[in-house]
């Protein structure tokens, strides 16, 4: 049957002379609803066993089943784990999308590739690899429903066969993958990745440069996505209240979080101590968070673009009548419905002003599955404190997809929740201002509901009010309140989490970004240095609102870009609110909006458009 | 407040409390406005029940109807929310504080127009709230607009016609599944104090529609919903009568003239039989009803429907006794142990 057919052209021949080790990404083109996660997850997972840095990254359609789906997985020795725009290693599955993929290469990559495609006439400059799926897929899977299912696994034995990965790792991630409880399923797959395997090493002549080495950059390491990062944060931050609405790309958040307080949070009798509603829509999830904050839960809600645009007017409330709740914002592509699957950094400005007339709102800005884990406990904190939405602003990139990361620390501060008085204190007291600023730094103190004291209680309301919460329209206690409102978020300022700083010796300029942006700049950074002898220092914002550290990274550098992922440069455009005109003058923007997660070249080649190198 | 040592020359009820300590800020709302007459129902009965006042929440939405939870029960915490949203906001604050009793007030504009989506989903969840509408046919805070329940054919001040027929809360609500549902007038003293004691008493929710007139904008010759309309049309279904659990009262009352509700609190709400045999724990009948009368354009009130015996929102959650919102640390962090097993999982 089929003989290696290698291009006469061939760029690297005999993969001894250059072989380029633990430093490639596999790309994966699927359709969706075919089972494919399985055995790209067992494959990304394989190589993290093998002590390799990893990443992968799903593109996959808004829809169930039928259209084209890639994942992407970068394998990187030096630890970058950001997106990759070149694909080195090609698996062609999807015979829609095969002919484009493959033209897409740079010239010395792998294909592997169903053999009735017929692929390696398109191009002479690449290595091919045809597989006849539906042939090596029979004997291992008589079942002919589960076929479609088993298939995709092949291409794990025949990947593995050519790229040097253990066999016996990928045993051991598909065993993980599919638990104790589907033994059988395991065993079928595991089937179908040694026939790959077999055919793989008795058909095929290595010609491809590609492969692995074992490494020991892993150990201990953990693969989570964000989205169950943030819901383990929620669950040891001690969360209550849970309100949400399904939507892309947050329900996995909530349904993970769910997942995680049937085990661990019910009491011996079997009676939980917190509350799951899925709503009948956003306006109802956040106003139920709000209800629940005010009378004293830790309560949140999980979102995304367009439910963050229906709650705008209860964060209106939230911000105004001062109650606390906890807000994820797993950003989407937008405007409108947009691109629901895709990524993007799209909801800052609004989310930072949401709701109308003068309103400001704190974020923070994970970048990573720990950081999901500790802001997460963070806000929580943080809202009760504040009396006031937090938003903890990620994105799909690192909500839906799977990071390495650290095992998440154990919180060591005690649970914080603000300034709540009691009967007893009020007794002592005699009374209480609600939106009296008794301690100079804009928080009030408030009260719950059914605090036992006829001194407890106090009318919360949205339209104007006065230190003792009573309707007013007076322009003095409309000013007075609004200003002590500005106070509290300039105390906000002096509690939110830092900055992150690498200051490059006799740096000019400087990079400003936030979230998962991160990977594609500490790699430019890189990339800079080391191909155009360009040194650029780099803050990572951890938080909104910003702070001094910020304003002082500035100053120091002549020309500062800030990375955004979206059109209109929001992350600038919110530092221009604040900044004065000498340091805005300093700004450059550098902005990438199509979708998928931010590179390193885009922000490479931008820097040195601009620096005019 | 305290009475324990002289003897007090005021009134109190079962927990030494006066009805002043059920009152709350004077009210804004137009002299003659039929909400006052409701809020001063609202304070006579939590007072003759001897509710604590520290045990309610109050919740309102927008409008008219909700800026009344500020003139009563002043010693009870009140959120006064956003337009047709109350239901969220009391939804969030019963998770988290199970042991409060709950009381919204609403009006049609704030349930039938803009909040007729949770209106209904808070029917369906059956959460413990008195739920009271002050149903006046008309958008009285912004100057006499048409609400979902303005009458067809009514006709504003610029010469507009109304051309669609209004929303009957109480059918929908029977529809949608609710437990308790009541129809009364603001102007009907006794009848709405028995409702309201019954709300107290019923575990679920209870959706009252109590027709209050808008003397401003809606009391003029052809509203259904005017006083002397109301004077005129009003259609009790039967006489009511509010037993509660701590007022033993053993009557002989004679057969098939009287019907014992008995609530969930040990409370009894009695129906005395008028001209008609109604039923009010018949759902179908109490639809038939509503339609018979809207044909004869008379308003029926009394108590349309009761069942006793669905679970609430909050008992099929399977939450804990004590209020989530207070539970301790210990009680809400997971130790970590069990941070250490999750993360072996994911390695």
């Amino acid at each position: 049957m089929s003989t290696l057919e290698v291009s006469p052209a061939e760029p690297s021949s005999g993969q001894s002379d250059h072989s380029v080790i633990n430093d490639f990404s596999i790309q994966v083109a699927t359709v969706n609803g075919s089972g494919s996660q399985t055995a790209n997850t067992v494959l990304m997972r394989a190589i993290f066993q093998m002590g390799i840095p990893v990443s992968g990254k799903n593109m996959f359609p808004s829809n169930i089943a039928g259209l084209p789906t890639w994942f992407t997985i970068r394998a990187s020795k030096h630890g970058y784990i950001g997106r990759r725009k070149e694909i080195d290693f090609l698996v062609a599955m999807n015979p829609e999308t095969a002919r484009e993929d493959v033209m897409k290469l740079d010239s010395g990559a792998a294909v592997v590739y169903d053999e009735p495609l017929k692929l390696d006439a398109l191009r002479s400059d690449l290595h091919f690899y045809p597989v006849p799926f539906d042939k090596l897929v029979g004997p291992v899977c008589p079942e002919a429903k589960l076929r479609k299912l088993v298939r995709n696994m092949i291409y794990d034995g025949v990947v593995a066969q050519l790229l040097d990965i253990d066999m016996q790792e990928v045993r051991k991630a598909l065993v993980k993958q599919f638990g104790k409880k589907k033994a059988k399923a395991a065993e079928l797959n595991w089937g179908a990745a040694q026939a790959g395997f077999e055919y793989s090493a008795k058909t095929f002549t290595k010609t491809d440069p590609f492969r692995v080495e074992r490494m020991n950059a892993t150990a201990g390491k953990i693969i989570i996505d964000g989205n169950a990062a943030c819901a383990l944060g929620a669950m040891f931050a001690g969360v209550t209240v849970v309100t949400w609405y399904p939507i892309t790309p947050s329900s996995s958040l909530v349904e993970q979080l769910i997942g995680y307080l049937r085990r661990f949070r019910h009491d011996a009798d079997g009676k939980a101590t917190y509350a799951v509603v899925q709503a009948e829509d956003e306006l109802a999830s956040i106003g139920m968070a709000i209800g629940a904050g005010w009378a004293g839960a830790r309560s949140m809600t999980a979102t995304a673009g367009p439910g963050i645009s229906l709650m705008s007017e209860f964060i209106g409330l939230g911000y105004y009548a001062e109650t606390p709740v906890v807000v994820f914002d797993v950003e989407r592509v937008g405007p409108s419905t947009g691109l629901p699957t895709r990524t993007q950094q799209g909801d800052l400005l609004s989310v930072a002003l949401l709701s109308h007339g003068d309103t400001k709102h704190p974020m923070f800005f994970p970048k990573s599955p720990e950081e999901c884990f500790s802001m997460a406990i963070e806000a929580f904190d943080f809202a009760e404190q504040f009396q006031t939405p937090v938003f903890v602003m990620t994105d799909l990139d690192l909500g839906m997809n799977n990071w390495m990361a650290d095992p998440f620390e154990y919180p060591k501060k005690p649970i914080r929740r603000g300034k709540v008085l009691t009967a007893e204190d009020l007794e002592k007291l005699g009374g209480f201002a609600r939106y009296k600023d008794v301690d100079g730094d804009g928080v009030g103190y408030r009260t719950l509901p059914g605090t036992n004291h006829p001194a407890a209680s106090y009318f919360t309301r949205g339209s104007g009010h006065n230190e003792k919460a009573q309707y007013t329209e007076r322009e003095d206690d409309y000013i007075h309140n609004m200003d002590r409102l500005a106070h509290k978020f300039e105390t906000m300022r002096r509690h939110v989490p830092a900055p992150e700083i690498h200051d490059a010796p006799g740096a000019k300029i400087g990079f400003i970004a936030c979230g998962t942006s991160d990977y594609a700049v500490r790699e430019s950074c890189d990339q800079l240095r080391n191909e155009y002898d360009i040194t650029a220092s780099y803050l990572r914002l951890k938080a909104y609102p910003f702070t001094g550290e910020m304003t002082d990274f500035i100053r120091r550098h002549d020309r500062v870009y800030v990375v955004d992922q979206n059109r209109d440069g929001q992350l600038l455009g919110l530092m221009r609110l604040e900044l004065d005109a000498g340091l805005i003058a300093k700004l450059r923007s550098v902005r990438y909006y199509g979708g998928l997660p931010l590179d390193a070249r885009t922000i490479t080649d931008e820097i040195v458009r601009q620096e005019g190198k | 407040m305290s009475t324990s040592t002289t003897p007090s020359p005021k009134k109190v009820n079962r927990l030494g409390l006066e009805v002043l300590n059920y009152k709350g800020s004077k009210t804004t709302l137009c002299a003659g406005c039929g909400h006052n007459a409701i809020s001063e129902r609202i304070v006579e009965c939590f007072y003759e029940l001897g509710v604590e006042p520290y045990k309610v929440a109050k919740f309102s939405g927008i409008g008219c109807s909700s800026k009344s939870p500020a003139y009563f029960l002043g010693m009870s915490h009140g959120f006064n929310g956003v337009h047709g949203r109350m239901p969220a906001i009391a939804t969030g604050a019963m998770l988290a504080k199970r042991d409060l009793l709950g009381l919204g007030v609403t009006g049609d504009g704030d349930t039938a127009s803009i909040g007729i989506g949770q209106f209904m989903h808070l029917v369906r969840r059956n959460l413990p709230l008195i739920y009271v509408i002050e149903n006046n046919g008309v958008y009285g805070l912004t100057k006499g607009q048409f609400s979902a329940t303005a009458d067809i054919g009514s006709k504003l001040k610029t010469g507009t016609l109304n051309d669609l027929p209004p929303f009957d809360c109480c059918a929908l609500a029977l529809k949608w599944g609710a437990t308790f549902v009541a129809r009364s007038f603001s102007g009907d003293k006794k009848q709405l104090q028995a409702i309201l004691k019954a709300a107290i008493a019923h575990k679920g929710l209870s959706v009252i529609d109590v027709i209050s007139p808008c003397v401003t904008f809606n009391d003029h010759d052809g509203s259904t919903k005017s006083y002397s309309y109301m004077k005129d049309h009003e259609e009790a279904l039967h006489e009511l009568d509010f037993v509660p659990f701590f007022e033993d009262i053993a009557v002989e009352i004679p057969e098939g003239e009287v019907m014992d509700v008995p609530m969930h609190d040990g409370s009894r709400l009695r129906i005395r039989k008028l001209e008609r045999d109604y039923n009010p724990t018949n759902k179908l009948s109490a639809l038939a009803a509503l339609e018979e009368a809207e044909a004869k354009g008379e308003v029926l009130t009394g108590v349309l429907y009761v069942n006793t015996g669905k679970p609430t929102f909050l008992e099929t959650l399977n939450m804990t006794e004590e209020p989530l919102a207070t539970l301790p640390e210990s009680r809400v962090r997971p130790p970590q142990a069990v941070l250490d097993e999750v993360m072996e999982e994911l390695r």
